[in-house]
C-alpha cells in the first residue's frame, strides 16, 4: 500500500488527455449500453441503482414494521392490505407480519447490501484499483446482474400468491423447515426459493469473475501484497461466496423436493432431520454475514487512509485479518443454533471458535485507529461514515461476543438482543460502510461532487436515528421480548415506541440523502480527477472523473 | 424509576386505543373462530372449569415495563448466568466500547488537520500489533473459562424428581406429566374486550398475568425440585422459553430435547414461543406456576392425576385450595374446586392434534 502513492503520481502523465479521449470514444447507444452491457462501470452503476431501489423497498417494509410495533395490539396489519384474499381474519394479519419480516431480511441481504457492495462498488473499483481495463468476463458480468432482476421480481411476486395462512412467504429469511415445507402450502415459498436460487447463481458467477479478474488482470507490478485493501476484501468475499452459496443452493433445493416431490430430507417421519436444514443453512448463513461486511471493511480502510493522509497501518495484518475472518467464518455456523439441543461438546467448540473471530476483528478496529493516529485528519462526509462505522461496529462486535457464549445465548437467542446485535453490525455497520463508499466515490463515478453540507446532515441524522432504533432493542431482548412478533405485552411499549421514533428520524435522513443525490447529479460542481488530494493514492484517482469509458488501454505500471 | 413509571403510563395510554381499534375492524375473526372445531371443543370442556388463579408478582417472571436488564432469575443456573452476563460480559462490553470511543475521540481531536498538519508516515509497529492481538486473546480466555463452566452446569442435571413433556403445537402448548397421568392444554387467554372472544370463554383477568402472556392452563411444577423437561413439537419447530429460568430449548418435531430446571421460588413465570412457527407465533405464551410440593400434589389430584409411588399414589382427597399456601387464589370461590372431568382434558389433546 504505502508504495503505491509514489508510483501512482507518475501515472498521471499518460492519462492527462483522458477527458478528450472520453469524448472520442465509442459509447454504445442507450439500449446496448444499459441492457447488453459489458462495461464494468456501467454494470456497477446498474447494481447500485438496483440496490437503491431494493433498499427503498426494504426500508419501507421496516417502516410498516416499526409502525405496527409502536404500541401493543394490531394497528397496521389489519388495514386494507393490497395483497391476499382480503378475508381480514386474524391469522391472515399475523401471516402478513411474517411476510414482512421475511421480505425485509431477504431484500436487505440479497438485494441491497450484496448488490451494493460487491456488484456496485466491486464492479466499479476492483478493475480501476488493480489497473485492469475491465472485468475478466464482461458478458458473465452482465448476466450476473440480469439474473438478479428476475430474482427480485420472483421474491416480490411471491407476496401475490398463497403461502399458508395468507399470501406471501412467511418463513423468515432463514426458511427453516418444516415451517417452509409442510407448514407453508401454496406457491409463495417455492417462488421465494427460486428467487434465492437465481440470486445465488448471480453471486456465484460474480464471484468467479472477481477471483479471475483479481488473480489475472492486475497491472504489471501490482502484486497481491500491493493490492488496495478494498480489492483484498472483495477477493476474500468472492471466495466466501463461491464456497458458501452452493451449500445454500443445495439446502433450498432439498426444501423444494421436500415440498413438491415427496422427499423427506427434513422430515423425521421419513428418516429426515429438521435440524439438518439449519446446519446447511447456517453453513452458508454465517459466511454470508461476512460477505456482507468484508467489502465494507475494505471501503472503510480506503476512506480512513485517504482522510488521515497516511498509508493504512499494518497493511499485511489488515489483509490477513480478512483472510482469517473468512476462514474462521466457515467453522462457526452452529452458534446460530445453540438452542436446538446440541451436545455440550458441540456447544463448547462453537463458543470457542466464534470468540476467536473477535481477534482479527479487533486487529482491524485497532489498525483503523492506528491509521488515524499521527495522521492529518479532515472530516468530510465519507470519513464521518467511516468513523461512525468503526465505533458502531465495535458495539455490534462486543454484543456478538456476548452471544457467542452458548450458555448465555440460552437467554438471548431469538430475542430482540439478537436483532439489536445484527443490526448494529449490518444496518449500522454494512450500511454505514456503503454510505462511506458512496460519498467517497460519488464524484469519481459521476463526475459531480455531492453537497458536503447535506452529506453531513444525512450522517448526523442517520447516526442518531439508527441508534435510537436499535440500541433500545438490547433492552427489549434482555427484558425477554422474542423476535418476529407483531404484537407484544404492554411492558415492552416504552422502548418500542422509542425505536419507532428513531425510525422516523432515519427515514428523514434518507430524504436528505436523496435530495443530495439528485441535486448533486444535476447541479453539483464538476469533480476533478483526484478531489481528495494527497491521501487518495489508489489507481482510480489517477483517472478523470468519471473515468473514460475504457480505461487503462495501456496498462499502468506499478513498481 | 421515574422512567419505569412513565413507561407504565405510556403503556396504559397506548393499549386502550389499540384494543378499541381492533374491536372495530375485526368482525370476521369471530365467525372464523366459531368454525374452528378445536375452539368449539374448548368451549364445551372449559366452560364449567373453576377459576383459581395465583396472581403473579409484578416484575417477577415477566417483563418489567421499560426494563433494561435481564429478568429476575429464580434458578441457580439463571443466577450464575445472569451474574456472568451482568458483572463480566456487560462490563467488558462497556469497557471495550468506551475504550474504542475514547481512542477515536482522542485521535479526532489530537490529529485533526488543524492540530497536526503534517501526517506521519508510520505504517508498522510490531510491538503494538502484537499487543492488540494478544490482549484480546487473553480477554477471550477470561470469558471462555466461566462460559464453559456455565455450559457444564447447564448440562449436568441432578437426578430428576419429575418429568414434564412439553409439546409445541400451532399455536399452543401442551404439557404431559407421564409419571402423574396428567395432561393439560395451555392456550393464551384473550382480552375481555376482544371481539374474537367466544360465548362463555374465559378472558384474561389481572390475576392471570399480563396481556399476551397469560394462559388458561398453566404448567405447574413443584418448587425446589428438579424438573426434567422433554421437549418436542407436533408440527413445526417451536421453542420453549422461560426467561426467569434462563431456559430456552427448541421443540423440534420428530426429536426429543431434554433440559431441566430447579426453581427455588414459588410464583408464576412467563415466557413466549421463541422460534418463528407461523401466523400466531406471537400468541402462544408459556406460563409456569411454581408451587410448594404439597400444593403441587393437590394440583395433580385436582387434575385427576396421581403422585407416583408411596402414599401419594392415591388421589389427594382435599381440594387444592384448602392447603393453606402462600399464593393467594384470586377469582371465584374455592368451593368450586373439585376435580374436573379429566377424560375430557385428555381427549382434547388428541382432538387438537
Amino acid at each position: 500500500m504505502s508504495t503505491i502513492p509514489a508510483d501512482a503520481r507518475h501515472l498521471e502523465q499518460p492519462h492527462q488527455a483522458q477527458p478528450d479521449e472520453y469524448q472520442a470514444e465509442h459509447v454504445p447507444g442507450f439500449f446496448t449500453r444499459w441492457f447488453l452491457s459489458t462495461n464494468h462501470k456501467d454494470i456497477g452503476t446498474l447494481y447500485l441503482i438496483f440496490a437503491i431501489v431494493a433498499g427503498v423497498i426494504g426500508g419501507a417494509i421496516s417502516g410498516i414494521m416499526r409502525a405496527e410495533l409502536m404500541e401493543p395490539g394490531i394497528q397496521v396489519l389489519n388495514m386494507a392490505w393490497p395483497i391476499g384474499p382480503g378475508t381480514g381474519n386474524f391469522d391472515e394479519w399475523a401471516h402478513h407480519w411474517n411476510v414482512l419480516i421475511t421480505a425485509h431480511g431477504l431484500i436487505m441481504v440479497f438485494f441491497m447490501v450484496m448488490p451494493a457492495m460487491i456488484g456496485g462498488f466491486g464492479n466499479w473499483f476492483v478493475p480501476l484499483m488493480i489497473g485492469a481495463p475491465d472485468m475478466a468476463f464482461p458478458r458473465m458480468n452482465n448476466i450476473s446482474f440480469w439474473l438478479l432482476v428476475p430474482a427480485f421480481i420472483l421474491l416480490l411476486g411471491s407476496s401475490l400468491v398463497p403461502g399458508g395462512s395468507g399470501y406471501g412467504a412467511g418463513t423468515g429469511w432463514t426458511v427453516y423447515a418444516p415451517l417452509s415445507t409442510s407448514g407453508a402450502p401454496g406457491p409463495a415459498v417455492d417462488m421465494a426459493i427460486f428467487s434465492l436460487h437465481l440470486a445465488g447463481a448471480s453471486s456465484i458467477l460474480g464471484a468467479i469473475n472477481f477471483i479471475t479478474t483479481i488473480f489475472n488482470m492486475r497491472a504489471p507490478g501490482m502484486t497481491l501484497h500491493k493490492m488496495p485493501l478494498f480489492v483484498w476484501s472483495v477477493l476474500v468475499t468472492a471466495f466466501l461466496l463461491l464456497l458458501a452459496l452452493p451449500v445454500l443452493a443445495g439446502a433450498i433445493t432439498m426444501l423444494l423436493t421436500d415440498r413438491n416431490f415427496g422427499t423427506t430430507f427434513f422430515d423425521a417421519a421419513g428418516g429426515g432431520d429438521v435440524v439438518l436444514y439449519q446446519h446447511l443453512f447456517w453453513f452458508f448463513g454465517h459466511p454470508e454475514v461476512y460477505i456482507m461486511i468484508l467489502p465494507g471493511f475494505g471501503m472503510v480502510s480506503q476512506v480512513v487512509a485517504t482522510f488521515s493522509r497516511k498509508p493504512v497501518f499494518g497493511y499485511l495484518g489488515m489483509a490477513y485479518a480478512m483472510v482469517a475472518i473468512g476462514v474462521v467464518g466457515f467453522v462457526v455456523w452452529a452458534h446460530h443454533m445453540f438452542t436446538t439441543g446440541m451436545s455440550l461438546d458441540t456447544k463448547m467448540y462453537f463458543t470457542a471458535a466464534t470468540m476467536i473471530i473477535a481477534v482479527p476483528t479487533g486487529v482491524k478496529i485497532f489498525s483503523w485507529i492506528a491509521t488515524m493516529w499521527g495522521g492529518s485528519l479532515t472530516f468530510e462526509t465519507p470519513m464521518l461514515w467511516a468513523i461512525g462505522f468503526i465505533f458502531l461496529f465495535t458495539v455490534g462486535g462486543v454484543t456478538g461476543v456476548v452471544l457467542a457464549n452458548g450458555g448465555v445465548d440460552t437467554y438471548m437467542h431469538d430475542t430482540y438482543y439478537v436483532v439489536a446485535h445484527f443490526h448494529y453490525v449490518l444496518s449500522l455497520g454494512a450500511v454505514f460502510a456503503i454510505f462511506a463508499g458512496f460519498y467517497y466515490w460519488f464524484g469519481k463515478m459521476w463526475g459531480k461532487m455531492y453537497n458536503e453540507f447535506l452529506g453531513k446532515v444525512h450522517f448526523f441524522l442517520m447516526f442518531i436515528g439508527v441508534n435510537l432504533v436499535f440500541f433500545p432493542m438490547h433492552f427489549l431482548g434482555l427484558d425477554g421480548m422474542p423476535r418476529r412478533i407483531p404484537d407484544y405485552t404492554p411492558a415492552f411499549t416504552y422502548w418500542n415506541s422509542i425505536a419507532t421514533a428513531g425510525y422516523i428520524i432515519t427515514a428523514a435522513s434518507m430524504v436528505v440523502f436523496f435530495i443530495n443525490m439528485f441535486w448533486s447529479l444535476g447541479w453539483g460542481r464538476k469533480a476533478p480527477g483526484n478531489y481528495w488530494g494527497e491521501g487518495a493514492t489508489t489507481l482510480e484517482w489517477t483517472l478523470s472523473s468519471p473515468p473514460p469509458y475504457h480505461q487503462f488501454s495501456t496498462l499502468p505500471k506499478v513498481d | 424509576m421515574k422512567l419505569i413509571g412513565w413507561a407504565i403510563a405510556l403503556a396504559a395510554a397506548m393499549a386502550t386505543p389499540a384494543a378499541a381499534q381492533q374491536a372495530t375492524t375485526d368482525e370476521t375473526a369471530t365467525v372464523q373462530a366459531a368454525q374452528d372445531p378445536v375452539a368449539l371443543n374448548e368451549i364445551q370442556t372449559m366452560a364449567p372449569e373453576p377459576l383459581k388463579t395465583t396472581a403473579p408478582t409484578p416484575g417477577v417472571g415477566e417483563p418489567v415495563p421499560g426494563g433494561w436488564g435481564t429478568q429476575l432469575q429464580v434458578t441457580e443456573i439463571g443466577r450464575d448466568a445472569a451474574f456472568f452476563h451482568d458483572y463480566w460480559l456487560l462490563l467488558l462490553c462497556a469497557v471495550i466500547s468506551l475504550f474504542v470511543l475514547g481512542l477515536l475521540l482522542y485521535v479526532i481531536v489530537r490529529y485533526r488537520r488543524g492540530a497536526n498538519p503534517v501526517p506521519s508516515r508510520t505504517s508498522h509497529n510490531t510491538t503494538v500489533e502484537v499487543v492488540w492481538t494478544v490482549v484480546p486473546v487473553l480477554i477471550l480466555v477470561a470469558i471462555a473459562i466461566p462460559s464453559i463452566q456455565l455450559m457444564r452446569a447447564q448440562y449436568s442435571p441432578p437426578p430428576a424428581d419429575l418429568t414434564v413433556k412439553v409439546i409445541g403445537h400451532q399455536w399452543y402448548w401442551s404439557y404431559e406429566y407421564p409419571d402423574h397421568g396428567v395432561e393439560i392444554i395451555s392456550n393464551m387467554l384473550k382480552e375481555c374486550d376482544d371481539p374474537a372472544l367466544r360465548q362463555g370463554e374465559r378472558c384474561r383477568t389481572g390475576a392471570d398475568g399480563p396481556p399476551l402472556l397469560a394462559v388458561d392452563e398453566r404448567m405447574v411444577i413443584p418448587a425446589g425440585q428438579v424438573v426434567k423437561f422433554i421437549v418436542t413439537a407436533s408440527d413445526v419447530i417451536h421453542s420453549f422459553a422461560v426467561p426467569a429460568f434462563w431456559e430456552k430449548i427448541d421443540a423440534n418435531p420428530g426429536m426429543l430435547n431434554e433440559t431441566w430446571v430447579k426453581v427455588d421460588r414459588p410464583g408464576v413465570y412467563f415466557g413466549q414461543c421463541s422460534e418463528l412457527c407461523g401466523a400466531r407465533h406471537a400468541y402462544m405464551p408459556i406460563a409456569v406456576e411454581v408451587l410448594p410440593p404439597a400444593q403441587f400434589a393437590a394440583w395433580v389430584a385436582s387434575k385427576g392425576g396421581t403422585m407416583p409411588g408411596g402414599p401419594g399414589a392415591t388421589p389427594v382427597e382435599a381440594p387444592a385450595g384448602v392447603e393453606a399456601g402462600a399464593p393467594q387464589p384470586a377469582g371465584t370461590p374455592e368451593a368450586a374446586e373439585p376435580a374436573l372431568p379429566t377424560p375430557a382434558v385428555a381427549n382434547r389433546a388428541t382432538a387438537q392434534n
